[in-house]
């Protein structure tokens, strides 16, 4: 019972995967006779929540990889004389206490959040599967390990990137680290909980009884059964990732001022809630339709790739 | 039932050295020297040096290791570098609005998502079914600070139904404290609540399918009796799992939640210790909430009992 203490911000994609089912086979098999064009359609209608959920993300990432392009201005440009404009047509989502616009900032926000969403699901995932190939496959190391792991999913995620955050410069790059160090132990406990059941696999016994060696087994017959729960992991630690990025920087341990972020804009806007309502709206719902694209995402691949 | 308890009270042991060990790493695992970044930017050599001394960083990495849980067991969290106070004293004074605002939480998040989930599982494909489920997505995708302005820009500045922010102690009266927590409470829950509902359906849609369940219904119950006190109940492992499990989210939303409203609570504490470099702060809190967690966790095991008799320990 003790892997149950183990919390995950992300649990609903911390299941135990199964070989893969011979429907899928079957489907993919129909799938081919098909044209492209009515496959996309079937695909469409069966999956409008993932494929909706993309349709923003690229929205979302072409507005932040072009956003000088989008009638933007300078993010730190500073005009104290239009400081806490409303909404005009100059300032589409009105100005801050700097005079700063917040179109523009949003739109360059967008790059931190998606950089550091991306790069923590790559790294955490990276590190994670590693070890935890590792630690499933010798049981010697699995005993002590694991009760390391639940000791360090006791500690909230959010406590702990903050603790990390104290001790290191404010920088994108910190709050990467500091984001995907509590991410590890959790992606640790998926590959670890998938290793295990694989072990009595039929597969991996018969390659052991052909003499395949360990990491040939480790690399070749359990990580590509991985690759599905996996994928789908990564958009959950994406979306938290995204979030807690905008926690950190909001509560002020972050991404540093002089780059725009959706947390930083709405910890500056944090006093003028009354006077300057829309420095919070407007980057807020863009952080919230980013995070739902992602999750949408998540959900419609865990049941495309059938992951339980 | 008793001895079990104790064994299962000893099982945290380990679990609970662990986090004090990691808590206590941080401070090494980070690169550079911890006394200089404690100290701050505008330090003299000696300030460095009278932080070393008082961290006691300048002993061999085990010993303070040694030095360090030997403090935690008996009850020691230090003294914060920024008051000069106790630890255990700040987080003793901070602790009251940290527990009203979780416990509130818990209660809106519990008595409004169970019967949702429900509801949509016994509904399955219903429009009642899939508006639950975008509910549980968008709440689960909803930066809890961002909801925390919305709510108070609608009803504490257009409507001042209630107030904007900040906290009142409950020996002023009943109303006044909970006026205050009215929309902390409800910003902490939402996050809760998807997750609740959420397993609370799927949990329940797995028992739905049971015969006795068919046979509950073939004989005539009242559909409000099956599904509370036939499918609920043999629904709530799980459910009771993930109470104890998002506790976690909890709070960590509550400390982003204190940090709009302006509570003093725990996360309040964290944030200006955080700012002031405070580490002895930083680590007793941490250490602390992670052992509430595990304690939770620990009484959820227990409640297993309770609600599956099949279950002896």
């Amino acid at each position: 019972m003790s892997t149950r203490l183990s919390s995950s911000t992300h649990l609903l994609g911390a299941d135990v995967p199964g070989p893969p089912p011979p429907v899928v086979a079957a489907r993919e098999a129909v799938a081919e006779r098909l044209s492209a064009g009515a496959r996309a359609t079937r695909f469409v209608r069966r999956q409008p929540m993932l494929v909706l959920g993309l349709i923003v993300l690229v929205l979302i990432a072409t507005g932040g990889i072009f956003a000088p392009a989008w009638w933007t201005g300078d993010p730190l440009e500073m005009r104290p004389a239009e400081r806490l404009t409303a909404p005009v047509a100059g300032h589409w989502f009105g100005t801050d206490n700097f005079g700063r616009d917040v179109y523009t900032r949003t739109i360059y926000g967008t790059r931190v959040s998606l950089v550091v969403g991306a790069t923590v699901a790559i790294a955490s995932l990276l590190v994670g599967t590693t070890l935890g190939l590792v630690i499933g496959f010798y049981r010697r190391l699995d005993a002590i390990m694991m009760r390391v792991m639940d000791g360090l999913m006791a500690i909230p995620a959010i406590l702990l990137a903050l603790a990390l955050m104290a001790l290191m410069k404010a920088s994108v790059r910190n709050v990467i680290i500091a984001l995907v160090i509590p991410e590890i132990p959790r992606v640790i406990r998926l590959v670890r909980a998938s290793v295990l059941s694989l072990r009595e696999h039929t597969m991996v016994e018969g390659a052991r009884a052909l003499g395949a060696r360990t990491p040939r087994i480790l690399l070749r017959y359990m990580l590509p059964a991985l690759v599905a729960p996996l994928i789908v992991q990564a958009t959950y630690i994406c979306a938290s990732a995204i979030l807690f990025e905008a926690y950190l920087s909001f509560l002020g341990a972050g991404t540093p001022p002089h780059i725009p972020s959706w947390g930083n804009i709405m910890a500056e806007g944090k006093t003028y809630v009354q006077l300057a309502f829309w420095i919070i709206l407007f980057p807020g719902l863009f952080l919230a339709l980013t995070v739902l694209a992602v999750n949408l995402v998540g959900d419609g691949l865990r049941e495309t790739l059938d992951v339980r | 039932m008793f001895p079990e308890i104790v064994r299962r009270l000893v099982a945290t042991i380990p679990v609970m050295g662990v986090v004090a060990i990691a808590v206590f790493a941080l401070l090494h695992v980070t690169p550079g020297d911890p006394a200089v970044i404690i100290a701050g930017d505008y330090a003299t050599a000696e300030d460095i040096a009278k932080i070393r001394t008082k961290l006691g960083l300048d002993a061999p990495f085990l010993t303070q290791v040694w030095i360090w849980l030997g403090r935690i067991v008996r009850g020691d969290l230090g003294t914060s570098i920024y008051s000069g106070l106790p630890v255990a004293t700040l987080i003793g004074q901070r602790a009251e609005a940290t527990i009203a605002l979780t416990l509130f939480a818990m209660v809106i998040s519990v008595s409004v998502a169970v019967p949702l989930g429900v509801l949509a599982a016994w509904k399955k494909g219903s429009l009642v079914d899939r508006a639950v489920m975008v509910f549980a997505v968008s709440g689960f995708s909803m930066p809890t600070f961002w909801l925390g302005f919305v709510l108070v820009y609608v009803f504490a500045v257009s409507f001042h139904w209630l107030p904007v922010q900040g906290f009142q102690p409950i020996e002023r009266g009943a109303w006044p404290f909970l006026r205050h927590l009215i929309l902390p409470a409800v910003t902490l829950s939402l996050v809760y609540m998807a997750l609740i509902a959420r397993m609370t359906r799927a949990s329940m849609l797995g028992v739905l399918n049971e015969d006795y369940i068919r046979t509950a219904f073939a004989k005539g119950l009242a559909p409000r009796w099956v599904l509370v006190r036939h499918a609920l109940k043999n629904a709530s492992l799980p459910i009771v799992t993930i109470i104890g499990i998002g506790f976690a989210l909890l709070i960590g939303g509550a400390v982003v939640t204190e940090s709009v409203f302006a509570l003093p609570g725990l996360g309040r504490l964290t944030v200006d210790a955080i700012i002031r470099r405070d580490y002895p702060v930083i680590q007793g809190v941490i250490l602390v909430v992670s052992g509430v967690y595990v304690l939770i966790n620990l009484v959820v095991d227990l409640l297993y009992v309770v609600l599956d008799p099949r279950i002896r320990y």
